[in-house]
């Protein structure tokens, strides 16, 4: 099917069969949401859509549906994520595995529609898994995979791609069969949930000692989710035919330089590499397609032996610069033949970057050495 | 010694809890939960409920219980009510037990989205008419001219009528009561138990620290807030439908207040206002009962 990357979505969120669905309206997200709503006038997909009255009820009451025991998703973008963000922790907290696409768009003020990836980068400490995609037919299979991962480890899962350039555009899209989909992920059956016949709470207020327990125990399942990921993601291509991994590595054979992106500057930094190779340029890409937890070992693996990176962002952070810059040199801190890392912030605001920019942005940084600070490059 | 009601009561209810020594909100949790029966799901946000009804790992109820945030309760009672749908669990209760602040102000929201979708709760406001879990702070409940810690001389706005605003929405059922009148209180949660779609009822709970009383005065000043007219006991279905239960006695606004710290401070003037204030809010109930069909 010819399909933008917010449809393909929403036929993803079908095929996975939540069974509530709260969600608010918010550009661009929306055309995720009327999609749904389509598909489930058109009774193609039973499900009990929730119109709720703003974005922190929508991921409120995905949270408790969670804990009754429904699988949920929900979508958003922008300043809707934002106000989320006091349930994003409630959510992980509470160990619901929600899947929720977070549009990528500009943050205010001011105000703007932009592709920015500084709403979702900006809720890393949420406890949330966050993937990034690059295709429309990308976000469609990692919102599938999402649900395999998240239910596995009881964590939400937040799926992201950029405004416009993946959310708007039309692509070639191949929709799997549901009994395909249903064989990869099993309905979502908890023993534990709201019920008065089980009787268990969730919530009320505990000591210091459990509370670190809690916290240590969310993060000892975070610690497994590479590794669920990588699995999650290979059983995906053996079924359906198509696999990412969590970390991809292109065009890297004897690179010199490796650009590292992650989102739909990945896709434009791959015409760059092409470009570069061509002029006789050894770069390559290393495209991050899981952000949460940052996948320390396989990007240590994946940009070992190669002297120097690049990271090119469409994200800021102000007093730390570029995010993927910073969670970068931190994951690679301390390793042997440590990669000298520039960083360039470069699409902050939507400004567009094209594959000729990038091809500048890496010769730039192949001839200078880098400063500790991302540089502002538009 | 003279019992004057008559409730069944389930037992979900337990002693032990940690309420304050006459504490009025308590009294009407186990007036609420015991009607609503173990068939339940509650949602309790951060309140003096929440205190009652446990620390990890206790709990004074038996009946699963989820602790949300203080903005969030209507719509987290949603949450779990479409999700027990979805199972084809239609049978279990879901009730909010919130106080007067997460209603009033910080959870107003979520409440008018859960009453405009006609949600299929029973929301309970504990109202004790100010931020009391905090140390008594003013909320969008607080009574005019009433101390509070954050309006030490006197609130100078009123209180929000909250059943007529939530009758407003057309909701199946909206209430009144208070913890001097259990056989009421539990009579309307009975009802509210048995209907469908978004009940909203608002219970007096007399505060012993943050409204200046004796531990053992919580039932009687709830009378009182009836009998003076502050506090009128009614029901309002669909919106339109007006009963009053329980109205003035024709008993002086002075009455009620003069055992309330929280109004020493009246001077003779301000009490003739707020008598007048009170006075005009039961006239105008009265007259919502006369233009409505009677019922």
């Amino acid at each position: 099917m010819l399909l933008t990357g917010n449809h393909a979505v929403a036929y993803a969120v079908m095929l996975a069969r939540p069974a509530v669905v709260p969600v608010y309206p918010i550009t661009p997200q929306t055309p995720i949401l009327e999609k749904i709503s389509d598909l489930q006038l058109a009774g193609e997909f039973e499900v009990d859509l929730m119109t709720a009255e703003s974005e922190h009820s929508a991921m409120t009451a995905c949270i408790t549906a969670s804990l009754t025991g429904a699988r949920v998703f929900t979508a958003t973008a922008s300043q809707g994520l934002l106000l989320m963000h006091e349930m994003l922790h409630f959510a992980s907290g509470a160990r619901t595995p929600i899947v929720m696409m977070n549009v990528n768009r500009t943050v205010s003020s001011p105000w703007g529609f932009w592709p920015d990836q500084t709403d979702s980068l900006s809720q890393r400490d949420t406890g949330w898994i966050q993937y990034y995609t690059e295709s429309a037919q990308e976000s469609l299979d990692t919102v599938i995979q999402a649900y395999r991962v998240a239910e596995q480890v009881m964590l939400p899962t937040m799926v992201v791609h950029e405004a416009f350039y993946i959310s708007h555009s039309l692509e070639p899209v191949i929709v799997p069969a549901q009994a395909a989909v249903d064989a990869y992920l099993p309905p979502f059956d908890p023993a534990i949930r709201l019920d008065p016949d089980i009787g268990r709470s969730w919530g009320n207020p505990v000591n210091q000692e459990l509370y670190y327990r809690f916290r240590e125990a969310v993060g000892g399942s975070m610690d497994t989710v590479p590794a669920l990921a990588v699995e999650a993601d290979a059983e995906y291509g053996r079924a359906f035919g198509r696999s990412y991994g969590i970390v991809e590595r292109y065009r890297m054979e004897e690179a010199e330089i490796a650009i590292v992106a992650f989102g739909a500057m990945a896709g434009t930094a791959r015409v760059a590499v092409d470009a570069l190779r061509a002029a006789g340029v050894a770069a390559g890409l290393v495209k991050l397609r899981l952000f949460r937890p940052f996948p320390i070992e396989a990007m240590r693996e994946a940009v070992t032996g190669v002297p120097k990176l690049v990271v090119i962002e469409r994200n800021f952070s102000p007093g730390a610069g570029g995010i993927l810059h910073q969670e970068l040199k931190a994951a690679l801190c301390g390793m042997d033949g440590l990669p000298k890392v520039h960083g360039y912030m470069a699409g902050v605001g939507g400004v567009n970057v094209s594959p000729k920019r990038i091809e500048e942005l890496t010769r730039e940084a192949l001839a200078e050495e880098p400063v500790p600070q991302s540089v502002w490059r538009r | 010694m003279r019992t004057n009601y008559e409730i069944d009561e389930a037992g979900v209810f337990l002693s032990g809890h940690h309420a304050c020594a006459g504490c009025g909100e308590a009294l009407a949790v186990r007036y609420v939960i015991n009607t609503m029966g173990s068939r339940t799901i509650a949602v309790v946000p951060p309140s003096c409920i929440a205190i009652i009804a446990g620390l990890q790992p206790n709990s004074s109820m038996h009946v699963p219980i989820v602790h949300g945030t203080l903005e969030s309760s209507a719509a987290a009672a949603a949450g779990i009510k479409r999700a027990l749908v979805s199972q084809g669990k239609d049978g279990v209760n879901v009730l909010v037990m919130a106080g007067d602040g997460g209603t009033y102000d910080i959870g107003f929201q979520a409440l008018s989205g859960a009453a405009e979708r006609n949600e299929d709760m029973v929301y309970v406001c504990m109202d004790n008419e100010g931020y009391m879990n905090t140390g008594a702070q003013k909320s969008g409940s607080t009574p005019h001219l009433a101390s509070t810690a954050s309006t030490p001389g006197g609130k100078l706005t009123g209180k929000k009528n909250i059943a007529e605003i939530m009758a407003a929405h057309r909701i199946p059922y909206v209430a009144t009561a208070t913890v001097g009148y259990p056989d009421d209180l539990a009579r309307k949660v009975a009802k509210a138990r048995d209907m469908k779609g978004m009940r909203f009822i608002v219970v007096l709970t007399p505060c012993i620290d943050g409204w200046g009383l004796p531990e053992n005065a919580a039932v009687g000043i709830s009378r009182l807030a009836v009998e003076t007219g502050v506090f009128p006991l009614i029901e309002v279905e669909d919106g339109v439908r007006y009963t009053i239960n329980h109205g003035s006695k024709g008993v002086p606004v002075e009455r009620y207040f003069e055992g309330q710290k929280r109004f020493r401070h009246l001077s003779p003037e301000q009490i003739a206002q707020l008598q007048a204030e009170v006075d005009e809010g039961w006239s105008l109930l009265q007259s919502r009962v006369e233009c409505g069909p009677t019922g």
